[in-house]
């Protein structure tokens, strides 16, 4: 398992690195933990002839909260996001759901940037990102644009992105002070994709749910926004029968591959079970 | 031989300085292994999943088999023969693996130690429950286990200057 | 005595002997990152090889064109089957008296098949000209399941055997089929069926999965064409008996030939056998007249060294209304792939798999096993187990559970019935096995004790009616398993590898000073020979441990000997270590005798030395004996202190043991949860409790994961789906249980220090116990039989089938 060759890119500026990209047009490839693209190459499943590490652009890295945003720089890493003293006390999800991916070791090099951009269903921040209704910051020759990480997901490795462009950063608009979060992924081991995985954020007022997101990751071959779902439980009290109507709209929108973590069917009933654990902490959570 | 582009990379590793040509593809595991003659980590799976090849690299355990040598340049770099105590005795992992009986064919146990040492430098006083998490990206085929965390708990006590009390079977 | 003496306690504990936790002196190395394994060693001008492999399961190759591959830079050579057609080794023998293709000769029979072998200057070079050389294939039908292998229109798969109606092991009835292996009274146990009162019938499984040891299979070859050497350093569990098939195969004198098996980092069966990396390299050395190292990569491993288990039996039990069994009947459909390169002693096509009466008093059985072809990898190797033991004991274990279910009894309760008597032993089976020694109810009585059984059953039962309740949406399993382990092959009269006999052995070298080496035909992988060889030498002779150097693995100093796998070298080397230190200690009698001017029958031995009876007083230490040895040993014996012995075991060993499994499973998702998991083991004598508790939790958390996912799986076009360690279900330290051990100590009785070894007997039992558990969570929704691997949406599949999802 050997990579083929290619000619390495070392940039210190975003620019730098958007043109080199611009340059090479579907030749080059953007760099960032590597734990996606390494192994794609190493099977010879990826062959860029040029590789453009983004490690060394200072300006991708980082946390910081902008009034009712959070920005994390793109090259930001699961192990800096869980040790995150902001975001354990604005999005704790966020430090849930990084704990969950990969290993400790991927986890020092994976970057959220990588994981929301490079489009493998797998990735768990991707549903999560939708479920906050991040937006991503894509830069390209032309500069700066916004897209929602709820429109950006096109199919299984492909998205908004354009070749000449990199996901720079990632802005979450931060919820509501004692909102309610889960993240349930169920994987058959440590270092697994999910077989299933859902992410919630909710608001109480009383017994009765104020707002309420759902994404699914790994059910399709794109992150699912349920949005269904969603509307469902806001406005309710969370009875059996809403939780029901919600869980079985989830399930709906699911298009699961079989695999050797099951066939589709139980992917989908899993995707149901993990709407249904998440909403439950979730509102346990949550501070009315 | 082959006309592929030559990359100059500096590092530390194991404290002294080094200086190399590479490809840009030449990963760090065969960087280590063939170019250096750091045989101690090793190549078990090559995606990443079972930590053989684990190293420390700026304060970091990385997994040596997914990054390119070329990603390395200018980093401090830690093998598992840069473990050992200044004076050539075994650290207190090595001795608590031994003790414990942390290892049987010594395939894993470089990875092993080595991300353990991360691990305690970061919560010197684990819990059974966060060192299984902390040694997750390492696999294991002969000992269970059961014993790598007994050794790891035995040279967090020895770090602490604590006593180690073995958990009752 | 002054204070100064050492009282006969310290004496012994110096020595560091059998039965002491002995710390190992391997971890030296290994904690330091000093181990030299194979791929860790490098020569001056070595090269590198790697295959070209089939993408096709089943295919003609109608052209191998290398021309680009051959001009890239530092590309040195691509073999074919043509190339090696010249030296007469395009096809080798395999273990199991089949043969196979080293590089793929006109066609290929599955999936990453070794095409063409690539010899350049580093691996990136070979890597590269691996997607340079190009291969034309033509497609033919796949044979995937082993139960369509011998329909009248299946594929043919070995044109090569086209005609030839005798095999190995006896006639072939069928283009597909290799061997029928039948043991056993067929008309007695027909009969047995006719009388039953009850009887039971359940196709078991035992699914296809692989050893998989952290170090893959790997090799250099090294041919010096002045001296006409060959040496070869390799991963090998087994490497005099390489020495020997590379001789063979190659026509190199043996003599000429140096196998070196450097330190191993595991092998649990997979590398026992002899691959197509090895002649290749061998090869290309030989050609190139320079090293050739070949390592694979962990799909070449998962995919194609050797696979494990793929048996599929169909288990019937006949017994009384009272439980008593009267007779076992088992047929088995054993899926060997494209060769049947099964790991077995020679004369033994499906291994011991009559062990499978297991530690009941069957009066009689009969046993069938077909051996078939398919598109999949060859292999069938012993992971963990003596040969198709695991199989043979899951297969047991499984039956009784279910004839107990049949019967309404407990599944403990049953095995205790029909236990064999401590009275019975040595005890003759069925099969025709003679148990050494056994004590099963003991053993059985202080586990159930030790775990609370009633108590846990009495919980099971109160949450089975929660669960009917709809209180609780989990349900709990007890797994019972009582196995009986058949290791230490073995005996001259049954066992041989190639005609060479399975005896072991031990060469002992006391040096003047009074410290030892030692060499072994064994090699160890992990299971610490180093540490505890030593323990049964310093026991027997007198001299620390400390003082005493094990060496393994170089064949030009290691006496010979058939290697490590299938739990044989407690019972065979380490009865060889013991015979060959007790040779030392007779002659060191002699001499001390000499330098006591007493007779050699006035002497006693006293753990380090030996003393004048009535006079302790009077004694001779080891040390003192050993420089006697070399400098004024007794008028007319010949000088030195040194003795070698090569011991063919009279009997098999039967270690046995009891482990419990408790599992919670939580039927809305199938995750399954281990709560508690005992192992009790009787091994006989304890030579090192610390390395037998290693052992133990190793070999049960394989067992943990062969039963609840471990799986190597094939579409139906013969792709191998999840050869990587992303899906092959190797357990990290989150999921793995934790393991109580226990232990009775029953020796055996023919072996000299009463020995039976251990390092297999937690995957024999640990698998059925695991297994059992799942089955007997389900068994009071209506459930008889699960199939293996237990993995979360096969539980999930099988609550909703039996309506637990409402």
């Amino acid at each position: 398992m050997i990579p083929g060759v290619f000619t390495y890119h070392r940039p210190s500026s975003v620019a730098e690195a958007v043109a080199i990209l611009a340059n090479h047009g579907d030749e080059a490839r953007p760099l960032s933990g590597g734990h996606s693209l390494i192994p794609m190459m190493k099977l010879r499943m990826a062959a860029p002839e040029h590789l453009v590490d983004l490690g060394g652009i200072a300006a991708l890295k980082g946390i910081s909260e902008d009034g009712d945003t959070i920005t994390i720089g793109a090259m930001t890493t699961q192990h800096e996001l869980i040790g995150s003293d902001l975001l354990s006390a604005k999005l704790p999800i966020i430090r849930e759901t990084a704990l969950m991916i990969a290993d400790p070791q991927i986890r020092y090099v994976g970057t959220l940037g990588g994981n929301v951009a490079n489009g493998d269903p797998g990735n768990d921040m991707p549903a999560l990102m939708q479920c906050l209704d991040a937006s991503y910051v894509l830069t390209g020759p032309d500069g700066d644009r916004q897209v929602a990480a709820r429109a950006f997901y096109e199919a299984a490795y492909f998205t908004a992105l354009a070749p000449e462009e990199i996901l720079t950063s990632i802005r979450i608009p931060v919820p509501a002070a004692g909102h309610g979060y889960a993240y349930e992924k169920l994987k058959r081991k440590v270092g697994d994709y999910a077989t299933a995985a859902a992410a919630i954020v909710l608001t109480m007022n009383g017994g009765t749910v104020g707002m309420c997101s759902v994404a699914l990751t790994n059910v399709a071959d794109t992150p699912l926004f349920a949005s269904e779902a969603g509307d469902i439980l806001t406005g309710s009290t969370l009875d059996a029968a809403t939780v029901k109507r919600a869980v079985a709209a989830a399930e709906a929108i699911t298009q699961p591959a079989s695999d050797g973590r099951g066939p589709a069917e139980y992917r989908t009933k899993m995707a149901g079970v993990m709407v249904e654990r998440a909403l439950a902490r979730a509102a346990e959570r949550a501070r009315s | 031989m082959s006309d592929i582009e030559q990359i100059p990379v500096t590092m530390t590793v194991n404290g002294k300085k080094v200086q190399r040509f590479v490809e840009a593809r030449t990963l760090l595991i065969h960087f280590l292994r063939e170019e250096l003659n750091l045989t101690g980590p090793h190549i078990g799976c090559e995606t990443s999943h079972c930590g053989a090849c684990t190293v420390e690299m700026n304060g970091m355990s990385v997994k040596s088999c997914t990054l390119f040598a070329v990603q390395a340049n200018a980093a401090e770099l830690t093998t598992i023969e840069g473990m050992a105590n200044a004076d050539g005795t075994l650290s207190a992992l090595q001795e608590g693996f031994r003790q414990m009986h942390g290892l049987q064919c010594g395939f894993c146990t470089p990875g092993m130690i080595t991300r353990a040492h991360r691990l305690l430098q970061e919560n010197p006083n684990p819990t059974e429950d966060e060192i299984r998490m902390g040694i997750s990206g390492n696999l294991c085929r002969c000992t269970g286990y059961q014993n790598i965390v007994k050794a790891i708990q035995y040279a967090a006590a020895k770090l602490n200057g604590t006593e180690f009390q073995e958990a009752a079977e | 005595m002054n204070d100064m003496t050492p009282t006969r306690e310290q004496r012994e504990a110096a020595l560091e002997g059998m039965g002491c936790k002995r710390k190992r002196v391997e971890d030296i190395r290994f904690t330091q990152g000093k181990g030299n394994y194979v791929d860790d060693v490098k020569l001056p001008g070595m090269l590198f090889g790697d295959f070209v492999r089939s993408p096709y399961a089943h295919a003609k190759v109608t052209k191998i064109d290398a021309t680009e591959a051959l001009k890239l830079p530092g590309v040195i050579a691509v073999l074919t089957a043509e190339d090696l057609k010249g030296v007469n080794l395009a096809w080798m023998p395999t273990l199991a008296g089949d043969v196979q293709m080293v590089l793929a000769d006109g066609k290929v029979l599955y999936q990453n098949q070794e095409v063409a072998f690539v010899v350049a200057e580093d691996r990136y070079i070979a890597d590269d000209a691996i997607q340079l050389v190009e291969v034309e294939y033509e497609e033919l039908p796949v044979l995937v399941d082993p139960f369509k292998s011998m329909d009248a229109d299946a594929p043919v798969l070995r044109p090569d055997l086209e005609g030839k109606t005798e095999g190995a092991h006896g006639p072939r009835k069928h283009h597909n089929h290799i061997f029928t292996w039948e043991v056993g009274d067929k008309d007695e146990t027909a009969r047995a069926f006719k009388d039953a009162d009850v009887t039971i019938k359940e196709m078991i499984s035992y699914h296809r999965t692989h050893p998989s040891p952290l170090e893959t299979c790997q090799c250099i070859a090294s041919m010096d064409k002045i001296t006409g050497e060959l040496t070869v350093w390799g991963t090998f569990q087994a490497p005099h008996v390489i020495r020997t098939v590379a001789s063979l195969l190659s026509t190199i004198p043996e003599h000429k030939i140096h196998v070196i098996a450097p330190d191993i980092g595991g092998g649990f069966g997979n590398k026992v056998g002899a691959y197509p990396g090895y002649i290749c390299a061998i090869v290309a050395s030989i050609v190139t007249g320079v090293p050739i190292k070949w390592v694979e990569d962990r799909m070449e491993n998962l995919s194609t060294t050797s696979f494990a288990r793929d048996y599929h039996m169909t288990a019937e039990i006949a017994a009384k209304n009272d439980g008593t069994v009267t007779g076992l009947k088992v047929h088995v459909l054993a899926d060997h792939g494209g060769f049947d390169a099964c790991a077995d002693p020679s004369k033994w096509p499906a291994g011991f798999f009559n062990i499978v009466t297991g530690s009941y008093d069957f009066p009689t059985a009969h046993l069938e096993v077909d051996g078939v072809y398919t598109n999949k990898a060859p292999g069938g190797v012993a992971y963990r187990c003596s040969f198709r033991v695991t199989e043979a004991a899951y297969c047991i274990e499984r039956g009784m559970d279910i004839l107990a279910q049949k019967l309404g009894m407990d599944p403990a309760d049953l095995r205790i019935k029909n236990f064999v008597k401590p009275e019975q032993f040595p005890y003759q089976s069925a099969l025709g096995w003679e148990y050494d020694s056994g004590d099963y109810h003991t053993a059985m009585h202080k586990a159930m004790d030790t775990i609370g059984y009633r108590e846990l059953r009495a919980e099971q039962k109160a949450k089975q009616e929660a669960f009917r309740r709809g209180e609780t949406r989990e349900i709990m399993g007890i797994g019972v398993s009582f196995f009986t382990e058949i290791v230490g092959a073995g005996p001259s009269k049954n066992c041989d590898i190639l005609g060479v006999a399975m005896f072991d052995s031990a060469e002992i070298r006391v040096h003047p000073t009074g410290s030892v080496i030692s060499r072994m035909g064994t090699k160890s992988q992990g299971q610490g020979h180093e540490t505890t060889w030593a323990q049964i030498i310093a026991t027997e002779i007198g001299i620390p441990a400390a003082d005493i150097m094990v060496e393994e693995g170089n064949t030009d100093t290691a006496p010979y000997g058939l290697g490590t796998y299938g739990s044989r070298s407690t019972p065979v080397a380490g009865a060889a270590i013991a015979l060959a230190s007790r040779k030392i200690r007779n002659k060191a009698q002699m001499i001390a005798a000499h330098m006591l001017e007493v007779s050699e029958y006035d002497l006693e031995w006293d753990v380090d030395g030996f003393q004048v009876k009535g006079n302790p007083q009077a004694r001779k230490s080891m040390k003192e004996i050993a420089w006697a040895a070399y400098h004024a040993p007794p008028p007319g014996m010949e000088p030195g202190l040194e003795a070698v012995s090569y011991y063919d075991p009279p009997n098999m060993t039967f270690p046995f043991g009891a482990y419990f499994c408790v599992m919670d499973i939580d039927v809305d998702t199938g995750v399954a949860k281990t709560r508690r998991f005992y192992a009790l083991d009787d091994c006989g004598t304890r030579i090192n409790p610390m390395i037998i508790e290693g052992q133990v939790h190793g070999g049960l958390t394989e067992a943990f994961a062969i039963a609840m996912g471990q799986e190597i799986r094939y579409d139906e076009i013969g792709n191998v789906l999840g050869a990587s360690f992303m899906d092959f279900f190797i357990p990290t330290a989150v999921e793995t249980p934790h393991w109580e051990t226990d232990h009775t100590v029953t020796p055996s009785p023919h072996h000299p220090i009463g020995a039976k070894g251990v390092g297999e007997s937690p995957n024999v039992g640990g698998v059925p116990a695991f297994s059992n558990a799942v089955n007997d969570a389900f068994q009071f929704l209506g459930s008889t039989h699960i199939q293996m691997p237990h993995d979360a949406w096969r539980l999930w599949q099988a609550a909703k089938d039996l309506g637990a999802h409402g």
